[in-house]
């Protein structure tokens, strides 16, 4: 899995570890807020036992094995951002001490490895957890979709990645097909284990999976022979978290959406999407419409160039599509409100 | 305690390239494959002419060229990958011993072999002349965030430790008759998994709370600042700039 060096090309690899370099500060405000000041020890534990667990061996067959590699794993018992964290400081260490992937793919391999693993389980994680009925069994099948997602998730990342900068061309088409071919085989051994060990720990500490906070029972006192409800406690502390999380949950939901119908509803969209367009053919309007300068781009006219699939190419530019908005969007609304948040903070910080 | 101290990786020793301050030593492996994967795949001599000069190197490290060359073993998976890309990339096509291959894809091929031989072999030589400890102190010395450090110090202070608490569940398992031989014992492999995260986050709340009882506020005291000197740089730097006037005649020619 360890991009080697010379594998993609200088400048595509410097712009990998610009990405990465951002996941990892973003993450490590992140963790502080869900660990405080337990981060380092913690976070260095749990990448520690990331560390160990790869090495641990799960018999196929006829002599066949694969490993964990733990990224859907990590999302999931500590949380995203120490989840990216482990896994990347996992992959650093491999870098400099192991020689495993090269000094200059590692923003290309911590990109992939760390953070769109990372993400994409959580993102489904949550999601189904919302959706499915507080259960423990619908954590085990939240855990397993999020894993076999993940895993063919970096694949198409890794593609992606090859695309822009890779060092041989090869049809673009066949890599992604190899990719997410071998990785939907590795996802599927991926999520069962994942699933597995995710249930061995909540059978015994509930409270130390994350993923699965808020599925508690509440507590319920016996009056007089029957239940009821305990008073919750600590109302004032946990009122500003719930606003947080609702804001998440849809700024979540829209993400999860869009991409569904970006990636998968698009196949089935009317082949003349854009009435005027429509309209403007049919009338010869557009007879003197000049190419845009963007045809040539490998997106243009909502297609993956070089995947030959009508549908899937329309999917995936949707997806793509999808993901570029959303971090401009993101990008702008966070630089915004970064700025005012920097034109009051001098008043109440110069203590 | 049956180990060395230290890990074994390192090899031990009092050479001129084992005494630079690690951080000098990280920033010049850096540079060295940072200019190594930006050499033209053309000319094939600078990749020869790299290669000597990581000879020399371990040379004057005095790590054996059977050490070395064995560390290389772990880039196997990507020879593999490697042998495949002629076989499937598009253009030009020769034939070699009856076989169709892609020129563009020969090309591909000896370019992520020799580029990525080189930089296995530049951090080989890094991770067997710098001790784990010292490795961390220069990552910290060059700026890296000082959290991240932190935690990949925990990480690999305790790493080993982890790892055998591992070996021995596994010890533990078949010792009583237990032996995984194909996925319907994965349930059982899942929950020693489990055990040992369990295990892993609960030793990490013990550190955490010895740490606080010793007076741990959020950052770890430097107690050791690693400083170099000019003459030290600039004798670590020999081997990117050599490399660099290497990679300039390669673009040049």
């Amino acid at each position: 899995m360890h991009v080697p060096d010379g594998f993609i090309n200088a400048p595509t690899s410097a712009a990998a570890g610009v990405v990465a370099a951002g996941a990892i500060a973003v993450s490590l405000r992140g963790a502080r807020r869900e660990l405080d000041e337990r981060t380092a020890p913690l976070a260095g534990l749990v990448a520690a036992f990331i560390f160990a667990v790869q090495m641990l061996n799960f018999p196929v067959a006829a002599g066949t094995s694969g490993h964990l590699l733990g990224g859907a794993l990590a999302a999931i018992l500590v949380g995203p951002f120490t989840g990216v964290l482990c896994v990347s400081v996992v992959l650093l260490m491999q870098g400099i001490l192991f020689a495993d992937g090269g000094l200059t793919a590692l923003g290309v391999n911590i990109t992939v490895m760390a953070c769109v693993t990372t993400v994409v389980a959580y993102t489904v994680f949550r999601g189904l957890v919302k959706v499915l009925p507080h259960t423990r069994r619908s954590v085990t099948v939240a855990s397993f979709t999020a894993a076999l997602l993940s895993v063919p998730g970096a694949a198409l990342a890794f593609t992606l990645i090859y695309w822009i900068g890779g060092t041989t061309d090869i049809a673009i088409g066949k890599v992604a097909t190899a990719m997410v071919g071998v990785h939907v085989l590795i996802g599927i051994g991926e999520a069962v284990i994942t699933a597995l060990t995710v249930g061995a720990v909540i059978a015994v500490r509930p409270d130390l999976v994350h993923g699965a906070r808020g599925l508690g029972q509440r507590l319920q006192l016996r009056v007089n022979g029957e239940l009821v409800d305990a008073p919750p406690a600590e109302k004032a502390r946990t009122a500003p978290a719930a606003a947080r999380t609702s804001r998440r949950t849809l700024w979540l939901t829209g993400l999860v959406t869009s991409l569904v119908l970006a990636g998968f509803v698009s196949f089935y969209a009317s082949a003349d999407p854009d009435g005027l367009e429509k309209v403007a053919a049919d009338k010869g309007i557009d007879a003197k419409v000049e190419d845009h300068a963007a045809a040539d781009s490998p997106l243009a006219d909502y297609g993956v160039k070089d995947v030959q699939n009508a549908r899937l190419s329309g999917g995936l530019a949707g997806v793509i599509g999808v993901g570029v908005t959303v971090v401009a969007g993101s990008t702008v609304f966070w630089a915004v409100r970064r700025r005012r948040t920097d034109a009051v903070s001098p008043a109440s910080t110069s203590v | 305690m049956g180990a060395g101290h230290a890990h074994r990786l390192y090899r031990h020793g009092h050479s001129p390239v084992h005494t630079l301050p690690p951080h000098t030593k990280l920033a010049a492996t850096f540079a060295f494959v940072v200019v190594v994967v930006s050499t033209p795949r053309e000319a094939m001599w600078a990749f020869g002419l790299y290669a000597l000069l990581l000879a020399v190197v371990a040379h004057r490290a005095r790590v054996p060229a059977g050490f070395l060359l064995k560390r290389l073993l772990i880039e196997v998976p990507f020879v593999a990958f490697a042998v495949l890309m002629p076989f499937v990339a598009e253009g030009e096509r020769v034939d070699v011993l009856g076989l169709s291959l892609s020129v563009n894809g020969l090309w591909g091929a000896w370019n992520v072999l020799a580029k990525g031989t080189l930089g296995v072999a530049a951090s080989v030589l890094l991770a067997a002349t710098t001790e784990l400890r010292a490795l961390l102190l220069g990552l910290q010395r060059l700026r890296l965030p000082p959290l991240l450090v932190q935690i990949a110090s925990f990480m690999i202070r305790y790493g080993d430790l982890i790892t055998d608490e591992m070996r021995r569940m596994r010890i533990a398992r078949e010792s009583r008759g237990f032996e995984a031989r194909g996925v319907r014992h994965w349930g059982v492999l899942a929950k020693s998994a489990g055990a040992l995260f369990i295990r892993s986050y609960e030793r990490g709340e013990r550190v955490h709370l010895a740490m606080v009882s010793r007076g741990y506020a959020g950052s770890m005291p430097v107690i050791d600042e690693v400083t170099a000197t000019r003459a030290q740089w600039s004798y670590a730097f020999a081997l990117p700039v050599a490399a660099l006037v290497v990679c300039m005649v390669g673009w040049i020619l």
